[in-house]
């Protein structure tokens, strides 16, 4: 190749070039796998000295205190997966309703319009759903929806404490809005994958239509559908500032679902700036039971809608 | 007519006992169109189909036979836009605007789809079934006669009988579409629709399924869309022929038995069709 | 009901099993009729309920938020409100200014990184492909507030741990800005490798036949190709960016004048409405609407406008 005289294009042409370019793509990732890889890093590392302190205890101790330098974040921990239940237990019904009216009862020209409504909702920044959470649910959940629970159930648990305004029924109601968009969409996507065919097979022999949707639909999309709810479950397990809006940030085991509660994302979002150096360490210990925990459902909520896609051959 | 142009008749065609339209009458078609939108995909259709035979539509694409078809088991009620007029009767049954729901109507009139539709989340026989459990049958025991009769009817029984647990996407292809001929067969409609239930197969499945039709035709009335002018040859008692107009809406052109459409049809039309100038 | 004993023909099953057919679909029917349009009902009326937190947060956004819009609100800072007048806060342009330099700085170096990162998941099948992968999506899923614990580590308080030293730059816009970069470079990554895949083969692959080298065809050919998939991937991200609080919560420190310099303290959009939010004053709390409507507007006009822009872009190439 050196023996020939180079011309003018010759310089497009030679393989020297793509030593070059494979250099930078290498280079720019390796960069960013770098960055990973520190970021990991530093927030384990920086959650040390706190488990060096106080070890296993603090997932399973109970109360958390930087006065007496005792970190137990079970209560915390229960606040988390506390609000991401309520979250969950309206969202998924809602939302795969949603879904199906959007594929099966919607006509065409609603069905794109419908669609982009509810992903607008994605668009919508978490502080300001915090900000709708604090200023107007939370006054319409201390006048009107609490006490009308405790009236309704007879202050029988959970519902009995005073309300407050803020709580974890408001928090985990707050989740329910977030989380909505994407289960929404996300299941769309994976109940109009199911062919239409079937769906015509169905009705020949004789099916109604919700038995369609039932029995055919509904079992045609499950993959998708449970990837979509892993995915929400994964983002309402880490949402920080709303959650920190409306919940009052309370580190103790909150009785009933008008109490103050407190969740990881929250805890360490609030308590960061005055936090002593142990108790910063205490909070990044947090950081990485937040870490491994939204990694690994978001893992499997991935693998589940991709697998959903792949089998229908989209992907 | 000059014998040069006369078709040559496979000796597999089916044996004609005599004009089918003698015989009793399972469906008839009066004044039948159907539109969508307003602009007209079949006009004019008036004919009677045979009970217990094997009436097959035929003619080019876009002539309207699937659409037609399709009105039979209302499936155009899911389209927007869709209007079927004129009457299309089922025994005494005015099938639209005889106060029957759609839903019942369909276990009357069964559907075989042009590629093999089976659930792929249920198993054979909950495939077989599944139009029996939508109508609020759950007795095992009448579950399982039905399934095992269909099956045989669908000449699937032996090679099924001892998987029916196994997914139906384990099937080949010839066997999934005999499976959904099952799953039709087992809510013992009157009549089986058939939407070119071939087209998607290999020749040895098709000719599987064209003998099945000599025997399923004792149990059900046939309608087939075919687009495969030896088929329709071989397996049909009856034939209509349907063209696409020069408004761009199909139209009978001629009714006829199979011997006597492929022979000496009555429409020069018929005959362009037959010898290939169309198709 | 059999057909009886005709000339000693038995019963013909089928027969009677389509009569049985009939009777239990007859009977059933009705039921079976009215559970359908009750389900499907309630999953339209789901869909209702979904809409309807959109309509009430949009609802609230424009009543509250639209009477703040004034030439103050865009151009003066905050003042502090007085016993006199605790009304008189001024406006919010040091948030607005410092939202423009962190995610613009952000995007500034995010952008390339991503781009490029993709293009090498889109080239590559190696292991190392498939790994950054993996961690582009593990990263994507993390909560922000992580970034945000990240880069004051990295950069607020410095860094001086195995045998390296990294000064510290305390609060600073540029600790925000390293946050959100951090947090737009997986979305980015993940997004253009899709954009990229999307060009056909065959163009990927006839710069190669005829010689060329491979960042001549990625440069020519490719990234021009899968440019309205690309723009709409970055502006998505910067959408984002935008309007994360968590990640810059407590690296930007504060400011209440306009501050231009990333090296200093910021205020910032998000941040901004999440302290008013939370304040005691009566008339900051109603200002965080006004904040939040003009947030709400600029991501709503990113997130149309990226899509028409690509739509336009993929007309124009016909």
């Amino acid at each position: 190749m050196s023996e020939l005289p180079l011309t003018e294009n010759a310089k497009h042409f030679s393989v020297k070039g793509d030593s070059a370019h494979w250099g930078v793509l290498y280079g720019v990732s390796g960069l960013f796998a770098l960055i990973c890889a520190v970021f990991i890093l530093s927030i384990v590392a920086s959650s040390i000295p706190a488990w060096r302190h106080s070890g296993l205890s603090i997932i399973y101790g109970r109360v958390w205190s930087q006065g007496t330098d005792s970190f137990g974040a079970l209560p915390i921990i229960s606040g988390t997966l506390a609000t991401t239940a309520i979250a969950l237990f309206f969202a998924i019904p809602i939302g795969v309703g949603s879904a199906l009216a959007i594929v099966h009862v919607l006509p065409g020209r609603l069905r794109i319009l419908l669609s982009s409504l509810v992903e607008l909702l994605a668009a919508v920044p978490s502080v300001v759903y915090g900000l709708w959470g604090l200023l107007v649910l939370a006054p319409w959940f201390e006048h009107t929806v609490e006490p009308g629970l405790a009236g309704i159930t007879g202050s029988r648990f959970p519902f009995q404490a005073p309300p407050e305004g803020v709580s974890l029924l408001l928090a985990g109601s707050v989740l329910f809005v977030m989380i909505l968009p994407m289960i929404v969409a996300l299941s769309r996507d994976a109940i109009a994958i199911v062919p239409h065919e079937q769906f015509e097979g169905a009705l020949s022999v004789g099916a109604t239509k919700w038995q369609v949707l039932r029995k055919v639909v509904l079992p045609g999309a499950r993959t998708g559908i449970v990837g979509a709810i892993t995915l929400a479950t994964a983002r309402a397990l880490g949402e920080t500032v709303a959650v920190a809006m409306v919940i009052g940030l309370n580190p103790l085991f909150p009785p009933s679902l008008f109490s103050t509660a407190s969740t990881l994302a929250s805890t360490i979002a609030l308590q960061f700036q005055d936090a002593t150096p142990l108790q910063v360490a205490a909070l990044g210990a947090l950081a990485v039971i937040l870490m491994t925990l939204t990694a690994i459902v978001n893992w499997f909520g991935r693998r589940l809608v991709r697998g959903s896609a792949f089998r229908a051959g989209v992907i | 007519m000059d014998p040069s142009t006369m078709i040559r008749v496979s000796t597999e065609m089916s044996d004609q006992e005599g004009d089918p339209r003698l015989g009793p009458i399972s469906m008839r078609f009066e004044d039948v169109s159907v539109t969508f939108h307003g602009r007209t995909a079949i006009r004019d259709v008036a004919f009677e189909v045979p009970k217990n035979k094997v009436t097959s539509l035929i003619g080019p694409s876009g002539s309207g036979k699937t659409t037609l078809l399709r009105a039979i088991n209302r499936l155009h009620d899911l389209t927007k836009g869709a209007v079927v007029s004129g009457s299309i009767r089922l025994g005494d049954t005015d099938i639209y605007k005889g106060g029957i729901p759609a839903t019942l109507l369909r276990t009357r009139v069964g559907m075989v789809f042009q590629r093999p539709n089976p659930f792929p989340t249920m198993s054979i026989f909950d495939n077989v079934v599944s139009g029996l459990r939508f109508n609020g049958i759950r007795k095992k025991s009448v579950l399982e006669e039905a399934a095992e009769s269909a099956l045989v009817a669908a000449a699937l029984w032996d090679s099924v009988s001892n998987r029916l647990k196994a997914h139906a996407s384990t099937l080949s292809g010839g066997e999934q579409q005999r499976l959904c001929i099952a799953r039709a067969l087992a809510v013992e409609p009157e009549v089986l629709l058939m939407d070119e239930p071939t087209s998607s197969l290999d020749p040895i499945s098709m000719r599987l399924i064209e003998e099945l039709l000599g025997e399923l035709k004792s149990r059900v009335t046939i309608v087939i869309v075919t687009h495969n002018m030896q088929q329709a040859a071989r397996v049909s008692d009856l034939c209509a022929f349907f063209l696409m107009g020069n408004d761009r809406a199909g139209e009978q052109i001629e009714v006829a038995p199979t011997k006597k459409l492929f022979s000496e049809p009555d429409d020069p039309r018929t005959l362009d069709y037959i010898q290939g100038r169309f198709g | 009901m059999t057909m009886g004993v005709i000339e000693g023909i038995p019963p013909d099953p089928i027969l009677e099993r389509r009569e049985m057919v009939q009777r239990v679909a007859r009977k059933t029917l009705d039921r079976r009729i009215l559970i359908s349009r009750g389900m499907v009902g309630l999953c339209g009326v789901a869909l209702l309920l979904a809409l309807v937190p959109l309509f009430a947060i949009l609802y609230s956004l424009l009543q509250k938020g639209i009477r703040w819009w004034n030439l103050d609100f865009f151009t003066k800072v905050p003042q502090f409100p007085s016993l006199i007048d605790p009304n008189a806060i001024g406006g919010v342009s040091n948030a607005i200014i410092g939202s423009l330099v962190i995610d613009g700085i952000a995007a500034l170096f995010a952008i390339p990184i991503g781009i490029v990162a993709g293009l090498f998941l889109a080239e590559s099948s190696s292991k190392f492909s498939s790994m950054l992968r993996t961690t582009a999506e593990i990263m994507t899923g993390l909560p922000s507030i992580l970034l945000g614990i990240f880069a004051y580590q990295m950069i607020v308080i410095g860094f001086d741990e195995w045998g390296v030293k990294l000064p510290g730059i305390g609060f600073s816009g540029i600790a925000g800005s390293f946050a959100i970069g951090v947090l737009m470079i997986p979305v980015i990554m993940k997004a253009s490798e899709t954009a990229l895949r999307g060009v056909p083969a065959p163009i990927r692959e006839a710069g190669l036949a005829l010689g060329a080298r491979r960042s001549v065809i990625a440069r020519k050919v490719v990234i021009p190709t899968a440019l309205p998939g690309l723009i709409t991937a970055v502006l998505l991200a910067f959408s984002r960016a935008v309007g994360e609080t968590a990640p810059i919560l407590w690296v930007i420190g504060a400011s209440n004048i306009v501050e231009w310099s990333p090296r200093k303290e910021m205020a910032s959009m998000p941040l901004q409405i999440f302290q008013s939010a939370t304040s005691p004053y009566v008339a900051l709390r109603e200002e965080a609407w006004g904040i939040a409507l003009f947030l709400v507007f600029v991501v709503l006009v990113i997130n149309l406008g990226s899509r028409l822009f690509a739509a336009w872009l993929q007309r124009e190439r016909r």
